[in-house]
């Protein structure tokens, strides 16, 4: 029963992002184009539902299902990795229109071609893996 | 019941993302799908060859079972909840994208250009696709984080570094999309 929540949760997120059309490789494209408000309407209503619902998890104390604190745990300071990781990963993005969630999310839609995109997520997360401790962060 | 078959709009589907990420929080979690490349890395074994993957995966079982749920979900979204009016671009965009050689939607999610079983017959196509998904998750786990982990978690608990990251998104798909895809399609 534990385990339930998490596959529901999940498959929740799989029906909202394909039906909002967030894992489609022509939204994102139009999305950089300027060309739609949709995607930036997207991110921008689920940022504010999590900082309006944060700042009251923080201000009520709430605690979690099994009753302990909620903890969210801040960002590392930095800012190398933070520029440069995030540029990589803008460039993977655009070019094949999936972040890390629809990929799964598309391969489990079997749009099968995607599984090159995992492929290669797996790749990319090996090298940094690998290249971690070289890497200015 | 057509709300089901139409794309949903910005405000209901973000809301609903950001409940999802509250719900994780509820249940003790924290919102983030590329820390799973991560913990299949390990699983594969990495751990033998680079630190960064010698950690407890079965701590983090309970996000690979959402990201099962999500494979469900796209399934069942593609599958049983799709009709010919999706994806409905702006025009300018589609125009743009036929200069590129690049199917128009009609319904689609995905263009057969990229996504298509035909990519199968074409290494172009299957290095693109991989030089993408490195780019991506070299990019997440420098960057500490994806759309979910930053974009979404970060910036609502208002953190200074997933900004940093957003912005970093935001430059390089701009530059992909401007400079680059006209280069590669």
């Amino acid at each position: 029963m534990k385990y339930l929540r998490y596959i529901l949760v999940g498959f929740i997120f799989g029906i909202v992002l394909t039906k909002s059309e967030a894992v489609s490789w022509y939204r994102i494209y139009e999305m950089f184009q300027f060309q739609s408000f949709h995607m930036y309407g997207i991110i921008g209503v689920a940022v504010i539902t999590g900082i309006v619902g944060i700042q009251l998890i923080k201000r009520l104390n709430v605690k979690d299902i099994d009753g302990n604190p909620i903890v969210i745990v801040p960002k590392e300071s930095g800012s190398a990795r933070y520029w440069i990781g995030g540029v990589f990963f803008g460039l993977g993005w655009a070019l094949v229109g999936a972040c890390p969630g629809p990929i799964f999310i598309l391969l489990g839609a079997g749009i099968l071609p995607t599984i090159f995109i995992l492929i290669g997520a797996l790749v990319g997360t090996y090298i940094y893996g690998l290249l971690k401790d070289k890497l200015p962060h | 019941m057509d709300y089901l078959y139409t794309t949903w709009p910005w405000y209901i589907s973000g809301f609903i993302i950001g409940m999802i990420m509250l719900c994780l929080n509820y249940f003790g979690k924290v919102f983030g799908m590329s820390s799973n490349l991560r913990t299949l890395c390990t699983i594969a074994g990495a751990g033998k060859h680079a630190d960064f993957f010698k950690f407890d995966w079965k701590a983090q079982r309970w996000n690979l079972l959402v990201v099962f749920g999500a494979m469900l979900g796209g399934f069942v979204a593609v599958h049983f909840m799709s009709d010919a009016s999706n994806v409905s671009l702006n025009p300018a965009t589609v125009a743009q994208l036929a200069e590129l050689n690049i199917d128009a939607p009609e319904g689609k999610i995905a263009p057969d250009a990229l996504f298509g079983n035909a990519v199968f017959q074409s290494p172009k196509m299957i290095a693109i696709l991989i030089i993408g998904g490195i780019l991506i998750g070299f990019g997440s786990r420098y960057a500490g984080g994806c759309t979910s982990g930053h974009a979404i978690s970060g910036l609502s608990n208002l953190q200074l570094p997933s900004l940093k990251a957003v912005i970093g998104f935001f430059v390089g798909g701009l530059v992909m999309v401007h400079f680059l895809l006209p280069l590669i399609f």
